[in-house]
């Protein structure tokens, strides 16, 4: 198997547009990443252009086809000279040209040449509900052909929230019984990339740091490359400030959301959304990401926010920090609590009680005339 | 640390004593010591991003004070059981100036909160650091009462209440790292190292920039017998919050009215006689006017 960069000399790639993709894989994973550690395009083209062509084997199962469709949009490198020169990619239903027996024996070929060394992405979830006949390809059912190809791979991407934890065809009420593939697939490493779809620069980055390095990037506690995922989309949005200065788009349409002010009130899932959106954009164009256009983040990435809080709730913001106004110098002082309050209440009360009941027996005391009924002081005082 | 029955007794037992014998220390001004700890803060510097309120609370494991907001935002009105540390703003009334300001504890040299404590749950610890022992705090709110910078906060809201105020992060220092707050502070608006370092920094400063600084002086070199905190600002102090109530501490003053008060136990012990002859004189007329018949029931 040939090298990357041998590879791309046969087909006739310039140094620039290698050195352009090296660049946006840099921007995909600025830390947290071996190969894009080094400083310059130049550094990161050395040791991804001696990287020897990772084989990849790519799994339909419920699945839209949107996370292909993202990886057929990237333009650096072109779908091409991806497909042929950075990544092997052996078997993928939607791209190859071979179909029927020639398809299944195009598995069957590369599952052997490159046993227990090729990578398995897996799009879409996993139908699990009547022993999983929902999902059949070539008369067999997609939790076999998983486990089956599975067992053979080096290592196992999850691309999508269908496939990272169940997404559009797990929720509820989930009439296929669909799961992620790290519920069905224990003994090899998954690594979960959420999104709907993900970034594809995400799994490019990650294949690469395999085949080059032989890791896996580090991951979080669900499964998720922590280069892509360890923070949350508004951390980083663009229209932070406008949070912060307290300038909220009130509907679609209005001044502020034509003025590009923050959507929290709309409903934007950013606080609560694991995912690199507000910094890595989509198909290398600014501003093609949700909120770029004008849209509220709906958690696609995130398990229990996409397709599971409604479209237009308001978020809970889980980690509060200032907003852009001040309080002044001086201050009034002497903000009663409510359980301070209701404690000075309640000894106010048992004091009022006291007093009230101390009144009615100095009253009942028998030094007031005879004639005075007792116990009716309150109209002789 | 716990604090034993025993230990109670035994404190509650030598503060008449102490009262009596402690006249003289009170009396030596206290000096901050030569590991001393703090922050110079300038306010010319200060561009109130509020990095370090946000940093303070997390290093603190404090849930952000987001009452004001309805949740949006940690937004404290000022210090309080959940800020240890704030960013206000002074604007005089015409607009023409402005400055921030960074508060939390001032770390004084000669603390009046642990002077007023009368268990030392308040005490100058290492490196001059004023830190808390929830286990000797008896929830008086004496330090909250006599601090001059109104620092330590009281938690009224809670069953357990603690006593809530800035310790320099002191709980990161073991492991090499600042305080939360100047860690963050992305134009060095605060700083943090020895007192005598900041001093020099401080002085380097006003050296090399005549006239920028209100009265070419540091707050907390001598204000209130000094504290390891210290400001500098093109605003007057006042204006701050920073109390302008010259250079004797709190803490000495208090000590010093004690000491006349205490000396000898002689005030203490003709108040008594004085109180214990009024009383014996009313019981005896009490005593004859039983004995003649009169109203008792009346008294």
């Amino acid at each position: 198997m040939s090298t990357i960069a041998e590879r791309l000399v046969l087909a006739g790639a310039t140094r620039r547009d290698f050195l352009l993709f090296c660049g946006k894989l840099m921007v995909a994973a600025p830390f947290g990443l071996a190969i894009t550690e080094a400083m310059t395009p130049e550094a990161v083209a050395q040791i991804v252009g001696a990287t020897r062509r990772p084989s990849v084997i790519w799994l339909h199962m419920q699945d839209c086809t949107g996370c292909t469709e993202t990886l057929l949009r990237t333009s650096q490198p072109d779908l091409a000279t991806l497909l042929f020169d950075v990544i092997s990619l052996d078997y993928h239903e939607t791209v190859m040209a071979a179909s029927g027996h020639d398809a299944e024996l195009a598995l069957h070929d590369a599952m052997t040449a490159n046993d227990g060394k090729y990578i398995l992405v897996v799009e879409g979830s996993i139908p699990t509900k009547d022993a999983g006949i929902y999902l059949k390809i070539a008369g067999r059912k997609g939790t076999e052909l998983l486990q089956e190809v599975a067992s053979h791979a080096a290592a196992v991407v999850a691309i999508g929230s269908c496939s990272s934890w169940g997404g559009i065809p797990s929720s509820g009420p989930n009439p296929t019984g669909a799961v992620s593939a790290d519920a069905l697939i224990k003994d090899k490493p998954v690594v979960n990339l959420p999104g709907c779809p993900p970034n594809p620069y995400i799994l490019l980055a990650t294949v690469l740091e395999y085949a080059a390095t032989g890791k896996l990037p580090a991951l979080d506690a669900f499964g998720r490359p922590k280069f892509a995922f360890d923070r949350v989309i508004h951390d980083h949005c663009p229209r932070r400030p406008h949070f912060d200065a307290g300038r909220f788009a009130k509907e679609f349409g209005d001044d502020g959301h034509r003025q590009g002010w923050c959507l929290y009130r709309l409903g934007c899932k950013g606080p609560v959304t694991h995912a690199s959106c507000s910094t890595r954009h989509f198909n290398e164009i600014v501003d093609a990401w949700p909120i770029g256009i004008g849209h509220p983040c709906f958690g696609c990435a995130e398990k229990a926010v996409g397709y599971s809080l409604p479209l237009f709730s308001l978020a809970p913001i889980n980690k509060a920090t200032p907003p852009a106004m001040y309080p002044p110098v001086e201050t009034s002082r002497g903000i009663v609590e409510g359980a301070a309050a209701g404690t000075a209440g309640v000894i106010g009360g048992i004091l009022l009680g006291a007093g009230y009941v101390a009144a009615r027996k100095f009253d009942a005391a028998p030094f007031e005339p005879p004639s005075e009924p007792p116990g009716d002081g309150g109209s002789a005082s | 640390m716990t604090v034993s029955r025993r230990d109670l007794f035994r404190t509650i037992g030598a503060a008449p004593v102490a009262a009596i014998a402690g006249t003289a220390a009170a009396s030596g001004k206290r000096t901050a010591p030569p590991d001393a700890l703090g922050l110079l803060y300038d306010a010319t510097v200060c561009i109130g991003c509020k990095a370090c309120v946000a940093a303070c609370t997390a290093a603190n494991g404090l849930q952000p004070d987001t009452a004001m907001s309805g949740g949006i935002w940690q937004m404290p009105e000022d210090l309080n059981p959940q800020t240890k540390n704030i960013i206000q703003l002074y604007r005089s009334p015409d607009g023409a100036e402005s400055s921030f300001m960074k508060r939390q504890c001032m770390q004084c040299v000669d603390p009046a909160c642990a002077s007023a404590c009368p268990f030392s749950a308040l005490t100058k610890g290492k490196f001059g650091i004023v830190e808390w022992e929830p286990s000797r705090c008896i929830g008086c709110r004496f330090c909250e009462i006599s601090c001059p910078f109104d620092v330590p906060r009281f938690e009224w809201a809670k069953f357990n209440p603690k006593i809530v105020k800035c310790e320099l992060c002191r709980h990161r220092l073991p492991d090499g790292l600042q305080p939360a707050c100047t860690e963050v502070c992305p134009v060095g608006a605060v700083i943090f190292g020895t007192r005598a370092e900041l001093l020099r920094e401080a002085h380097r400063r006003i050296d090399a920039n005549p006239g920028k600084y209100y009265q070419d002086r540091i707050y907390g070199e001598h204000d209130l017998g000094g504290t390891q905190v210290v400001y500098l600002s093109h605003v007057p102090f006042a204006k701050l919050g920073l109390p302008e109530v010259g250079t004797e501490s709190r803490a000495h003053y208090g000590e010093k009215v004690h000491g006349v008060i205490y000396k000898g136990m002689i005030v203490p012990v003709v108040a008594y006689a004085g109180l214990a002859f009024l009383m014996r004189r009313r019981f005896k007329v009490h005593d004859e006017e039983v004995q003649r018949g009169g109203h008792e029931e009346q008294l």
